[in-house]
């Protein structure tokens, strides 16, 4: 198992390369942009503690970002179970390992992408983003544990969804999740059973503990209990991150039994004759 | 012994797809899984690849049960997979050096693993493709690249299930040749299902006819001419009447022929029982349910 890491690390890096080449990188490039855009208009509402709208904004969009790496993870399971990657991946020794190892690589790789497009983006555009001013030691660990924790979901949802078509359907609650978390709507705006839901799951940490780096501490004013929270935000993260390490192997690891030459056999035949 | 099967069984709900499959692959050997679609062929080497558990039997693979087998086993088997998408945007040599970047740590002084990817590349005729990208090969090429991730390992045992199945004949020939190539120059033992019996006789130096999930005849291309073909037909004409005969000595039916008929015997032919008839006979005393002990 262990032989399957060094190998999956290089499958990562040479599949981020091909994502972020050609026209695919344009794909990659829109979301940040368009959202980007969105605050580089909005910019000028007042909030409180004298901060734009905008800046406001930006570190819950960072943390957004990072949670869509669920999606990423979903749709590369899906699409690689259909055509075989998986398979092939388990005819190999180690080979399930490093395939994991390499979508951690690439979703995280093509996360950084987005998470520098809309930081570097929102410095240059954005008035009160002042990148000097941001504490990165907070950045690092959020980040960090934000990626294991969604990440590890991402995939034990991708090992759970059948078909591309079902992913689309997972894509929905995800989606869902990141409208109550307080990215573009504070969560004290919200009913409290909503504001509890959010609670549960990490994508409204994420949005708090990048805040937390982003602002100054006045705007801590604005959250929840009037503060920053980092030991909670630190305990949701990595309770997730946990749970995820110790879950997801043994999820995917079920997944990869189940396939076989016949099983993706049986699904080219069905996505041929839905092209038909 | 590469392969043992002894008493193989699996069972869908009521039914048994295989039942009681016994065999044996020795080392070096080209054995093919012939039979009609249906037959329990891939279910077969879906069992022996460890793809999939056996509802009874016996299975030993290289001395191991599929079923339980490590990645230090996963790493001494080739599996050829029917190709579709995957790995498109890849480069043919870059493809095969990083797969086989995962056997490194199972190379051994005997068998030094894996193959150079320039080496392997050129052993399959890809050497102009080496850095185009996977995507853009023809079906042809595709599976020529299929049998080298099969083989990038340097596999004691290479599965090949239905390799040629959609190829155009002059791929088809291409890739008889590469299989050979490898047995001969490597030893590598082969376990291949087809339902192209002439692909069977190409390739393989025992065929194993799989039918209705039970083996209905084991032997080589001749054996199972000689066992199951029954009688050659033999057809002449007398003074413009013809006649049709069967019979299994049609070389001593022609003699007494002449012996009694002399030179008014015409338009002689003889037709030889082929494995083609044979297979066919086999299939067809299958499918109306007469079983033929093997």
């Amino acid at each position: 198992m262990r032989s399957g890491l060094r190998p999956g690390l290089q499958q990562g890096l040479i599949e981020l390369r091909q994502s972020v080449t050609g026209t695919d990188l344009v794909g990659h490039l829109l979301w940040p942009v368009v959202t980007l855009v969105a605050l580089v208009l909005l910019q000028h509402r007042d909030r409180p503690a004298g901060l734009t709208l905008g800046a406001f904004a930006l570190p819950g969009v960072v943390g957004m970002f990072v949670a869509l790496g669920m999606l990423l993870d979903v749709q590369y399971l899906s699409a690689d179970r259909e055509d075989g990657t998986v398979l092939r991946a388990r005819a190999i020794p180690g080979g399930i390992t490093g395939y994991l190892v390499g979508k951690l690589v690439t979703v995280s790789g093509t996360v950084g992408l987005y998470v520098a497009v809309v930081v570097a983006g929102g410095a240059l555009l954005i008035d009160g983003v002042d990148l000097r001013t941001v504490d990165w030691v907070t950045f690092t660990w959020v980040l960090l544990l934000g990626l294991v924790a969604t990440q590890s979901i991402g995939l034990v949802l991708g090992a759970l969804v059948r078909s591309p078509r079902g992913a689309g359907y997972v894509s929905l609650p995800v989606v869902g999740l990141i409208a109550i978390s307080g990215v573009f709507v504070p969560v004290t705006a919200l009913a409290a059973g909503w504001q509890a839901v959010a609670q549960v799951f990490p994508v409204y940490w994420l949005g708090l503990g990048m805040r937390a780096a982003f602002l100054p501490d006045a705007a801590a004013v604005a959250e929840i209990g009037g503060s920053w929270r980092p030991l909670e935000t630190a305990a949701v993260l990595g309770a997730w991150a946990v749970v995820g390490v110790v879950v997801a192997p043994a999820v995917l690891r079920r997944m990869a039994r189940k396939e076989s030459g016949s099983s993706v056999a049986a699904r080219r035949d069905r996505a041929l004759q839905r092209v038909a | 012994m590469v392969v043992q099967v002894e008493g193989l069984r699996m069972r869908y709900g009521s039914v048994d797809v295989l039942d009681d499959v016994s065999f044996h692959v020795g080392h070096g050997q080209v054995v093919a899984l012939l039979g009609p679609n249906g037959a329990g062929k891939t279910t077969t080497i879906e069992i022996l690849e460890g793809f999939r558990r056996c509802s009874a039997g016996r299975v030993a693979v290289l001395g191991v049960d599929p079923a339980h087998g490590t990645e230090q086993w996963r790493a001494r088997v080739g599996v050829v997979l029917q190709s579709w998408r995957d790995h498109g945007r890849w480069r043919v040599r870059e493809l095969l050096a990083h797969l086989g970047s995962y056997y490194a740590a199972y190379s051994t002084p005997d068998v030094p693993r894996p193959w150079d990817a320039d080496a392997l590349v050129a052993a399959v005729g890809l050497t102009d493709q080496a850095n185009q990208e996977v995507r853009r090969l023809s079906g042809g090429q595709r599976r020529r690249l299929d049998v080298a991730v099969g083989a990038v390992g340097r596999p004691e045992l290479l599965f090949l299930d239905e390799p040629t199945a959609g190829l155009d004949p002059e791929a088809r020939r291409e890739f008889h040749d590469l299989v050979r190539g490898l047995v001969q120059d490597h030893g590598t033992t082969v376990l291949l299902t087809t339902h192209d019996l002439a692909e069977a006789e190409t390739l393989a130096d025992r065929i194993l006819v799989l039918d209705g999930g039970r083996i209905v005849a084991d032997g080589t291309a001749a054996d199972l001419a000689h066992r199951f073909a029954g009688d050659d037909e033999v057809r002449w004409t007398i003074g413009g009447e013809r006649f049709v005969r069967s019979t299994p000595r049609s070389t001593a039916f022609a003699r007494a022929l002449f012996a009694v008929h002399g030179e008014d015997v015409a338009d002689l032919e003889i037709r030889r029982a082929s494995l083609e008839d044979s297979y066919l006979a086999l299939v067809r005393r299958a499918e109306s349910g007469q079983r033929v002990a093997s």
